[in-house]
């Protein structure tokens, strides 16, 4: 069996991963578009600051390919899907046929219809090759505009502070990582971002660019000199949908992974998941999430299907030294306790916590992320939204979760 | 696969492991100088709940562990059945934390993180908690595989 998968990056380590534990045969290969050893893309901004190297931010060691068998074809891009003839065109022509695909194409960064923009010099931040041109035209006398104050935006912030003189941020959303975040924990992670120098405009969106101007929605207007957008992604899936594949804004596919059409699954950025904390059907778009999806897909290729049915959000987050742990929704009834340096907001519903948000000390959070994960009802638990521990289930239960089933 | 299993009802609370657990990590060959006016941080935690109920937990080396499948970095992978850790490869975006369901793993001082790599990491070479619990509440046995909730 060929097995061919587009993308490497998490979900392809993921897939590749999820078949050779039980199929050390079959052929392996991977096309990505990106030259680079497969790499971990939310690192680029620690590579600008200086906390990792073009080594260390390998998502798997260098003999990976080799260990796995699998052979990589980067630097090549997919323009087409024929899923009757079990074919890929590659952009550099050329067919690759394949017996199961594996869409991991991940994203590219969205482009918002701004005034002028198709003609201002810009750069976006999602890619190895994006963080190293920002950083070639990055001088100490800098004076930088983010368009788009989320986790891309911000963590490009922190990234390239020490390398320019200002930093201005201007989002059309009246708060930072409004993803993610409420409106009391934004405020106060944009507090301590303003206090390591970082500017912001929001529910301020900027209209239009011209020269090294940008002018916003309230008639501000901003001089930069370097212009980074970094408004959200959109996935890359038009060559499945162009041959009829079931997509809402990520392409649709069942817990293993497999899309409405034969023999292709999808997973990553590129794909949706069913989180089980709303029951809603989205691209979550973290790393967890796309590797789990990946490898899910993997097993079911090498016949051996686990469902992955346990998709949620959960984002973990530092800026400037502030961490912040996310997990769940963020609506319904909550609970909030606030000191100087630690926010905690838990949401309720139905006798079970649904999710929460901590900023400063996530000590232990990951028990608050198993009890949304597992729906354990609270009245069978002491629930203490100050000090996560074991210790709250009752004994029989802890004794399973912590010694086995056969304890 | 030989792993840590921890019985409650024989555990003293009498938090021993979590002192050799620092001394095994360190890197000291003597406790008293190692851990002398040191405030610890243990690989190993021990809970004490209600009705003078201890119990100590540390990684549970988890068959299909969330904190590596999450790792954003490739820091954390199963080398034999052991979770480790690579702390040069971590830059500390504590997702793990917010992964693991039992809470093991924790900021560190001079790395970002830290978790029981089972004594493999240090001069101790097996578990140094599991040697010295007096009371035998913490042994290395052939058990089943954890099931993380």
């Amino acid at each position: 069996m060929r097995i061919v998968i587009v993308g490497n990056s998490t979900a392809a380590v993921g897939a590749i991963e999820g078949i050779r534990l039980f199929d050390q045969k079959s052929e392996i290969i991977v096309i990505a578009n990106e030259e680079a050893h497969t790499y971990s893309r939310p690192l680029i901004s620690y590579l600008l600051e200086g906390k990792t190297d073009l080594q260390r931010m390998k998502y798997r060691p260098d003999d990976f390919y080799e260990r796995h068998n699998v052979t990589a074809l980067l630097g090549q891009t997919v323009t087409a899907v024929d899923a009757g003839a079990h074919e890929l065109t590659l952009a550099a022509g050329g067919k690759v046929p394949y017996d199961k695909l594996v869409w991991a194409a991940g994203s590219r960064p969205f482009i918002p219809p701004v005034q002028g923009l198709d003609s201002a010099p810009y750069y976006t931040f999602q890619s190895l090759a994006d963080a190293e041109k920002l950083a070639s035209a990055l001088s100490p006398d800098s004076r930088v505009l983010i368009i788009g104050a989320g986790l891309i935006g911000l963590k490009c912030a922190e990234g390239i502070a020490g390398r320019c003189a200002r930093i201005t941020i201007a989002d059309i959303a009246p708060r930072i990582l409004p993803s993610i975040l409420d409106e009391e924990g934004a405020a106060l992670v944009q507090a301590h971002a303003e206090k390591h120098g970082i500017r912001f405009h929001l529910g301020n969106a900027v209209q239009s660019v011209d020269g090294n101007t940008a002018r916003l929605a309230d008639g501000t207007a901003l001089d930069y000199d370097i212009l980074v957008v970094a408004s959200g992604v959109k996935p890359n899936l038009e060559p499945l949908t162009a041959i009829g594949a079931k997509a809402g804004r990520g392409i649709l596919t069942d817990a293993n992974g497999l899309t409405s059409l034969p023999d292709i699954y999808a997973a990553g950025d590129v794909a949706e998941s069913l989180d089980i904390t709303d029951g809603l059907s989205r691209i979550l778009a973290i790393l967890p999430g796309a590797y789990q999806q990946g490898k899910a897909a993997g097993k079911a290729i090498a016949g051996f299907p686990v469902p992955f049915d346990e998709a949620m959000p959960v984002n973990s987050l530092g800026l400037f030294g502030l961490h912040m742990g996310t997990a769940g929704v963020a609506k319904g009834e909550s609970t909030v306790t606030q000191t100087d340096a630690d926010y905690r907001r838990f949401f309720f519903a139905d006798g079970k916590l649904v999710g929460f948000i901590l900023i400063g000390d996530l000590h232990r959070a990951g028990i608050y992320t198993a009890l949304v994960r597992a729906k354990i009802p609270l009245d069978t638990v002491q629930f203490d939204p100050q000090k996560p521990a074991l210790a709250a289930f009752a004994p029989a239960a802890r004794q399973k979760m912590i010694n086995g089933e056969n304890a | 696969m030989k792993r840590i299993t921890v019985h409650e009802e024989w555990c003293l609370g009498c938090h021993l492991c979590e002192y050799y657990c620092a001394f095994a990590n360190s890197g000291g060959d003597d406790m008293a100088d190692a851990l002398r006016g040191v405030a610890i941080r243990p690989r190993i935690a021990v809970e004490d709940a209600e009705n003078d109920v201890h119990f100590a937990v540390s990684c549970r080396h988890c068959a299909t562990p969330r904190c590596a499948e999450g790792c954003i970095t490739g820091a954390l992978s199963v080398v034999d059945g052991v979770i480790r850790l690579d702390a040069d490869k971590c830059v500390g975006c504590y997702t793990c934390i917010l992964l693991c369901p039992y809470g093991c793993i924790t900021p560190s001082e001079g790395k970002p993180i830290q978790k029981c790599e089972l004594c493999l990491n240090n001069s101790a070479g097996a578990p140094l908690c599991v040697q010295k619990c007096p009371n035998r509440a913490i042994v290395l046995e052939e058990g089943a595989v954890p099931c993380a909730l």
